[in-house]
């Protein structure tokens, strides 16, 4: 058996690969194509993400968010509603507080709708960061038995929040008309803001991911971390109550700039590009930061674990 | 043409100094003079090479820790090798657990999508192959019901289904096919030797002799960390079992080249009986005592002994170790100690026990050494009807087998048949 095998090792392949072609026609071809190469080595390069990889394993990145969204609220008594609750009681409680005793100054904005606006980026951005930063350890059955690229876990999780931020914004949309807004032509760059949003939720979430796997002391920081970075954003009070020598400062925050820059969108102001500008770049650097710390610690995540 | 070649492969893990489990510990290292604890390295393979033809059956055997493990988890690409490289040719399925990313709240149908696009199968394959995995699974009924509420044997049928119909060019599997009932193994058994015989890659890994001599052309033993044996799956088998036959009741080792770390040296292994005696053999309704004795070379290290139990087929029974024998928390002085675990009687199943000695300091994680299958034992059932196995005298499955009391009441007739009788194979009080 052996030496036929290795007199023949062309005829060998053509042979499956029509025999492959006769049978099971569908399935077969779909993994032909997929006859590649795979080499396995020590180390993988700093910051290097094989997107074609990753291309490939979209189903599963499917496939988990779908999971992740189907069993959020299983076994909840008023399921998807905590959904729905979350930005409204925020945004009452907030309406309360900052429009009804400390009198923020939101210009032609009822506050309502003002700090709502602001909530949808931010519940999605928290939620999404919570969820994607303990994605590993709760999924380490997996990455201890399967390989897939690694990369697919915490975005699977950060995904999983947009079916969160789809209700936020629907209840957004539904006080806009309730306070009779009308919108301008700026409301088309407001899904910028959301994707941007979520880029740096992916970004975030990512990095913590990966460094919650080693240093377990993630857990324990995070929710008060994005409790100051809550306060330190402008989501109850507008960005330009930060005198204008720091309001640069501030939009190092990448916060400021997607919030502020949402608002404007959404509620024909003009866009102040400078705090854009910051955030974006912002966002930018986490990205890079995020894929070096990402791939300096994946190789040992199986190990650490 | 290879399907597989594997060149020079190591893997070392780090243990103790290196790992730092959390942000003070990295922090404390940073600014340490002393700078960090030597670093105990673990050899878990050993410069391993060897290459896989195009649609052969590669078998992988080797004893408890001997790397096994290790060289499948590379294989997969869920750990990466320290020296050395892999390359593969073609698509890889790697089943080193069936059920992998099953959902308890998820039904039998969403699962089937959901593991199978974990082990790599498309959306399309797994529509088209979708009904053959029901028939296969033989729960058709259930597809529609959370698998939570689903039998142990239906969850496994059900993850065994999906990853049978896997059909990668290089299929590497685990010993996955302990599960289940027999038939159900047969049918997997059955299955798999269909995909070897497709012309496919595979690679096999079993404590199942019987197993892998039908399954595979080919065997590789590894011992220690390294390539032991390559050849005929009978061949190396055949040496396998010669050398596993050789773990006796007793094992000494002499001083040079006794496993130690700088504070503890292993000096033997024994198992014994109830009255001291070295036996390979126990009466599976008498306690068997494991004895380990160490010399402490440097003071200073709280030390743990552990014994860790397997039985033939690999599968931990239970692991062991001194928490309460005097010792706790306390540095052990320079000398020899011999420490003794006693197993009752009527636990321990049927079969042979394999015994792995480790002495270990707990805080800071440090094994001073590990000898897997350091001796090893019968348990023997003689079926003189006192035993947890009654009058029944067929095959009794389970990894241990406890004598339970049971009682019947009849309440019909008020009265109870409650029977405490004391019979030799209970246990002693003393025990």
């Amino acid at each position: 058996m052996l030496i036929a095998e290795e007199s023949g090792p062309d005829f060998q392949r053509d042979g499956q690969a029509s025999l492959a072609g006769q049978g099971k026609i569908k399935l077969e071809n779909v993994s032909v194509h997929d006859d590649q190469l795979t080499r396995i080595g020590p180390r993988s390069r700093l910051g290097a993400v094989d997107l074609r990889e990753l291309w490939r394993y979209r189903e599963l990145l499917y496939f988990l968010t779908w999971r992740d969204v189907k069993i959020r609220y299983k076994q909840t008594v008023i399921g998807i509603a905590w959904a729905v609750l979350q930005p409204i009681v925020t945004t009452a409680i907030f309406t309360v507080l900052f429009s009804g005793f400390a009198r923020f100054e939101t210009g032609s904005t009822p506050y309502p709708v003002f700090a709502l606006s602001a909530l949808v980026i931010w519940l999605f951005v928290h939620n999404a960061i919570t969820l994607a930063s303990g994605s590993f350890v709760s999924n380490s059955n997996l990455v201890t038995k399967v390989y897939f690229p690694r990369l697919i876990v915490p975005l699977a999780a950060v995904l999983s929040g947009i079916f969160d931020l789809i209700f936020s914004v629907v209840i957004l949309v539904g006080l806009i008309l309730y306070y009779g807004l009308v919108p301008t032509t700026g409301i088309l760059m407001a899904p910028v803001f959301l994707i941007s949003a979520f880029v740096m939720a992916a970004a975030l979430g990512t990095m913590l991911s990966a460094l919650n796997v080693k240093f377990r002391d993630i857990k324990f920081a995070l929710p008060f971390a994005l409790q100051v970075w809550m306060i330190a954003s402008p989501i109850f009070y507008p960005a330009d109550m930060v005198g204008e020598r720091w309001r640069l400062v501030f939009a190092v925050n990448p916060l400021t700039g997607l919030i502020d820059g949402f608002r404007s969108a959404l509620f024909g102001l003009p866009f102040n590009w400078d705090l854009i500008g910051i955030s974006a770049t912002s966002i930018a650097a986490m990205c890079i930061v995020s894929l070096i710390v990402f791939s300096k610690m994946e190789d040992d995540f199986a190990d650490v674990i | 043409m290879h399907a597989i070649r594997v060149n020079g492969l190591s893997k070392r893990y780090m243990l103790g100094g290196a790992a730092h489990n959390s942000l003070r510990d990295l922090i404390a290292g940073l600014f340490s003079r002393s700078g960090r604890q030597p670093a105990e390295e673990v050899r878990a393979l050993d410069d391993i090479s060897f290459s896989v033809n195009e649609g052969e059956t590669l078998g992988i055997i080797g004893r408890n820790g001997a790397g096994k493990s290790t060289l499948l988890k590379i294989l997969s690409r869920i750990t990466k090798p320290t020296h050395g490289s892999v390359e593969i040719r073609g698509r890889v399925g790697s089943l080193l657990e069936v059920g992998t990313g099953f959902h308890n709240e998820l039904s039998g149908r969403e699962n089937i999508y959901l593991n199978g696009a974990i082990l790599g199968m498309k959306r399309s394959e797994i529509e088209a192959r979708f009904d053959e995995i029901v028939a296969f699974s033989e729960i058709e009924r259930f597809l529609d019901t959370p698998v939570k509420h689903y039998s142990s044997g239906m969850y496994m049928r059900l993850a065994f289904s999906v990853a049978a119909h896997l059909e990668p060019e290089v299929l590497i599997v685990d010993e996955v096919l302990a599960v289940g009932d027999v038939g159900f193994q047969k049918k997997c058994l059955g299955k798999m030797r269909d995909v070897g015989r497709k012309g496919r890659t595979v690679i096999f890994v079993s404590h199942d002799m019987n197993a892998i001599t039908r399954l595979c052309d080919r065997v590789i033993w590894i011992k220690d960390g390294k390539l032991k044996l390559d050849g005929a799956a009978k061949d190396v088998v055949g040496e396998y079992l010669h050398d596993q036959e050789s773990i006796g009741a007793e094992k000494h080792w002499p001083a040079a080249s006794a496993p130690a770390s700088e504070y503890v040296r292993l000096h033997s292994v024994r198992v014994c009986d109830e009255a001291g005696a070295t036996t390979s053999s126990a009466d599976i309704r008498r306690p068997i005592g494991v004895e380990i004795s160490y010399e402490v070379l440097k003071e200073g290290k709280v030390m743990v002994p552990n014994l860790h139990f397997f039985n033939e087929t690999g599968t931990c029974i239970f692991v062991s170790h001194d928490w309460e024998g005097g010792w706790r928390n306390k540095p052990r002085p320079v000398g020899k100690y011999v420490s003794t675990v006693r197993v009752p009687g009527n636990f321990l199943a049927e079969g042979s026990v394999y015994v792995g000695a480790a002495v270990t300091t707990y805080s800071p994680l440090e094994v001073h050494f590990v000898e897997w299958d350091a001796v090893a034992f019968n348990v023997i059932d003689s079926i003189d009807g006192d035993s947890a196995r009654g009058d029944f005298v067929g095959d009794l499955p389970g990894i241990v087998r406890p004598s339970l009391e049971w009682s019947t009441e009849t309440p019909d007739r008020r009265s109870i048949s409650f029977s405490n009788r004391s019979t030799p194979g209970r246990r002693d009080p003393r025990d």
